[in-house]
């Protein structure tokens, strides 16, 4: 220990002692822990991932004791999860490494991506305006069944899409009305509209299917076509869903709309602080109103996307959001309350899921754990560990007027 | 016009501190009467989603008898052991549905008197149900009473201990307790279906294709007092279920522990004026409130379930500790209210989906969703307390002025 320490002890190595420097390295290693052992290097052993990953988190800790601790422990979490990843790599077979790491898998990753998006953008809208809303899934579920009714019954997916936001707007506004009129505890009511999105969608999917799957050819979410080909790029962005482009087109207007219009500024005051919002002459409760209303739909969006896009190919199942609203909201909290931040938490949480249905076909155990990983993350983003988040100040906390 | 009445005007009652303080004010104003109108005001607006689906007032009313029956609730107006009685055998399943919703009520109600929202009563149940079921299978042989004390206790412990983490991260970093519950929710369910899925260490080791558990060894399996041992019969995790109720009761309102939770719950910080630890008590509360729901997974584990599936999870144990939340709610966060709002919920998720089995008015998967709709409508009407306490407080200021009749005029002028 003290050999090491002078050894150290000198100009050159004081430089390569700064824990910034040093927190990025180890952030750096653990993140190449694992990727040397995917395609191209591609280690076959153990050892490699496990070494450079022990690196890392020893870099971390060096880093968390010289004071910088978020970087610190995001390095040693970098490299305990490049030694996780790596051990899983390494233990496959070099031709499903090559068969899970190519284009389809980034088309697979925008495709888990896009409903995240939709809901966790949505999510965003309305707790900045200051209204909590555990409500995403339910929402979501109003969207994946009526929509997929609408674009059944309306003869076109753009009815669906409609249709979805109708339904999703109203059961968000039935929020609303409890969470911002009555003052409803806003996760109390949140947890209602899940349970209600469940019966309803329950319900009405066996009284108007009679308990039967909906019958082929409803009309589906089109994918736009601009590349065709082998290539790379052409597998892996030729053919998406026209709902993918149109959640990335929603990141950049969510953006300037909250950060660089009045309009956006005025919802962030909504968020920050209600009273003295409402002293400057802003309408409070119409703002909040308008945020839940856009939340619901945004998040129906990403509903329909799951019924009638490219996964669930017009088809409904009884709760078949599965926690998906729940990971969005993940999202937008390890995002931030940012719409980039969202998005950046979605791409990494579909690249999980897409990832763990990759693995299924060789290791199911594999695949099911990685389904941890959005969870995980936002609870170590929450702990503070990385990055910690910040919630708006009067999220969650109703507006009454004096 | 005097405001210096007992309950205080809408206003400030919106303002209480937290949660807690709230649902006590909200009690003493609506006392057993709130909770019964809302779960009357759902049925009714489940009935009238009924009628007018299905096109008849009758039909509602017909599924709403079937549904009765089928909860097995007219078994007390005639009581027989014997399960070959229909009545009988529903309400000894009402039963079993029941205690587990005890349970992670009592789990809920208990981080809510702590001033606390514990969203993840279903994770800690996984965890319960995980531990009790591993413990259970790997034991084998040991003597059957240690055996189930050591799988009950070492479950109950590690949900306390999982549901620490939240309280740990409320109380260290101000993580909201929601956030992190919603997440550890997820991870558990995750988790379980790593360990019992194929290729997992806890699958069943006799088929590697079924993503399920081996099931609990006999000598670790709860005894039936009600019914044939193994098949469906009533086992004494009610009982359990109903000495927490009282070990609730006795810990909230008879202990140093209880009434600190409770200061917290009611406001932090007069509790910490008062010298009271509240990040103490945070990590306490939690790890209590975990406790309850993962002993509602122990008992199913080694009762009724005796292995984990993953399928099994979806529906309707995941929703075990969902509906720990409107329990709770209903039952006002008290040891006895939870008791009957787990009663409630027990009675009508058996009720809707076995007792119209048979029915020849309605499909019987159709009227599954009812407790879905009606737990949800129960939950955000009894959250809007402003709503009733708005209804409760216009009807006591229709009464003032029948007072001033009662009361000499000079008085009221002199005030």
């Amino acid at each position: 220990m003290s050999t090491w320490a002078t050894r150290l002890d000198n100009p050159v190595s004081a430089r390569l002692r700064d824990p910034g420097l040093t927190g990025a390295v180890g952030i750096f290693l653990g993140a190449f822990a694992a990727f040397l052992t995917i395609p191209p290097i591609e280690a076959r052993t153990v050892t490699w991932p496990i070494l450079v990953g022990i690196v890392a988190a020893m870099l971390g800790i060096f880093t968390v004791t010289r004071g910088r601790r978020r970087l610190g422990w995001g390095a040693v979490v970098a490299g305990i999860l490049g030694i996780g990843l790596g051990i899983l790599a390494t233990r496959s077979s070099s031709t499903n490494l090559g068969y899970t790491f190519d284009a389809t898998l980034v088309a697979q990753t925008l495709s888990f991506t896009t409903p995240l998006t939709f809901a966790a953008i949505g999510g965003m809208f309305s707790e900045r305006s200051g209204v909590v809303n555990i409500g995403l899934e339910g929402m979501m579920l109003m969207g994946a069944f009526w929509g997929v009714y609408g674009a059944d019954k309306g003869g076109g997916w753009a009815v669906g899409l409609v249709v979805a936001m109708a339904v999703g707007g109203v059961l968000a506004l039935v929020y609303g009305f409890f969470a911002i009129h009555l003052r409803a505890d806003q996760i109390v009511g949140g947890t209602g509209v899940n349970f209600l999105a469940v019966g309803i969608t329950g319900y009405f999917f066996v009284q108007l299917y009679h308990n039967n799957n909906i019958p082929f050819g409803v009309p589906l979410l089109p994918n736009v076509h601009i590349l065709s080909g082998d290539g790379f790029f052409a597998q892996a962005v030729g053919d998406l869903n026209i709902l993918t482009w149109a959640s990335f087109a929603l990141v950049v207007v969510a953006y300037v709309v909250v950060f660089k219009t009045p309009i956006g500024l005025r919802i962030r005051a909504c968020g920050e602080h209600p009273r003295a919002a409402d002293t400057v002459g802003i309408n409070v409760f119409a703002i909040r109103y308008g945020c839940v209303v856009l939340s619901g739909m945004l998040a129906a969006i990403g509903g329909f996307y799951l019924s009638d896009g490219p996964q669930g190919h017009g088809s409904f199942l009884f709760n078949m959001t599965n926690g998906r609203g729940f990971i969005a909201l993940a999202a937008m909290i390890f995002g931030n309350w940012r719409p980039a931040g969202a998005l950046g938490a979605a791409l990494l949480f579909g690249f999980s899921s897409a990832l763990a249905l990759k693995l299924q076909v060789y290791s199911t155990s594999a695949g099911t754990l990685f389904q941890i990983l959005p969870y995980l993350l936002t609870l170590i983003a929450i702990g503070g560990v990385i990055g910690r988040t910040v919630a708006p100040a009067a999220d969650g906390k109703p507006y009454v007027r004096q | 016009m005097s405001s210096s009445g007992p309950t205080p005007p809408p206003r400030q009652l919106a303002e209480a501190v937290t949660f807690a303080a709230r649902v006590t004010r909200l009690q003493r104003a609506g006392g057993v009467a709130v909770p019964l109108v809302t779960v009357l005001f759902a049925l009714l607006m489940s009935g009238i989603v009924v009628a007018a689906t299905e096109g008849s007032v009758h039909t509602a009313l017909v599924v709403f008898k079937e549904i009765f029956y089928g909860t097995g609730l007219n078994w007390l107006a005639h009581p027989t052991t014997d399960l070959g009685n229909i009545s009988a055998y529903n309400i000894s399943q009402t039963l079993l549905q029941t205690s587990p919703l005890i349970l992670t009520g009592l789990a809920v109600a208990f981080a809510f008197r702590c001033g606390m929202f514990n969203i993840g009563a279903n994770g800690q149940y996984i965890v319960g149900l995980i531990v009790a079921n591993w413990l259970g299978v790997d034991l084998a042989g040991l003597n059957p009473f240690l055996h189930i004390l050591l799988c009950i206790s070492a479950g109950t412990l590690a949900a306390a201990a999982y549901a620490g983490i939240a309280g740990i991260l409320k109380a260290t970093v101000g993580a909201h307790e929601v956030i992190s519950t919603i997440m550890l929710n997820w991870i558990a369910y995750w988790t379980a279906s790593w360990l019992v899925g194929t290729g997992g260490p806890l699958q069943v080791s006799n088929n590697p294709t079924v993503p399920e558990s081996n099931p609990v060894s006999a000598g670790a399996q709860l005894p039936d007092f009600w019914g044939q041992q193994g098949f469906q019969g009533v086992h004494v995790g009610l009982f359990v279920a109903l000495a927490a109720v009282v070990v609730f009761w006795a810990l909230l309102n008879r202990t140093t522990l209880g009434y600190e939770v409770r200061a917290v719950g009611f406001n932090p910080d007069a509790a910490a004026y008062g010298g009271i630890n509240v990040k103490k008590n945070y990590i306490r509360g939690m790890a209590i409130s975990g406790a309850f729901a993962g002993l509602a997974g122990t008992l199913d584990m080694l009762g009724g379930a005796q292995s984990y599936q993953v399928g099994q999870l979806d529906i309707p144990y995941i929703q075990v500790g969902f509906i720990g939340i409107a329990v709770a709610l209903l039952g006002r966060n008290t040891a006895i209210g939870t008791l009957l709002g787990a009663l409630v919920f027990g009675a009508l998720s058996y009720g809707s989906f076995h007792g119209l089995g048979g029915s020849s008015v309605i499909d019987p998967t159709l009227a599954s969703n009812l407790p879905y709709m009606i737990e949800g409508l129960i939950v955000l009407f009894i959250g809007a307390d402003v709503l009733i306490l708005y209804v409760w407080n216009s009807r006591k200021k229709l009464r003032p002025p029948r007072r001033p009749v009662k009361t000499p005029a000079p008085e009221v002028a002199a005030s």
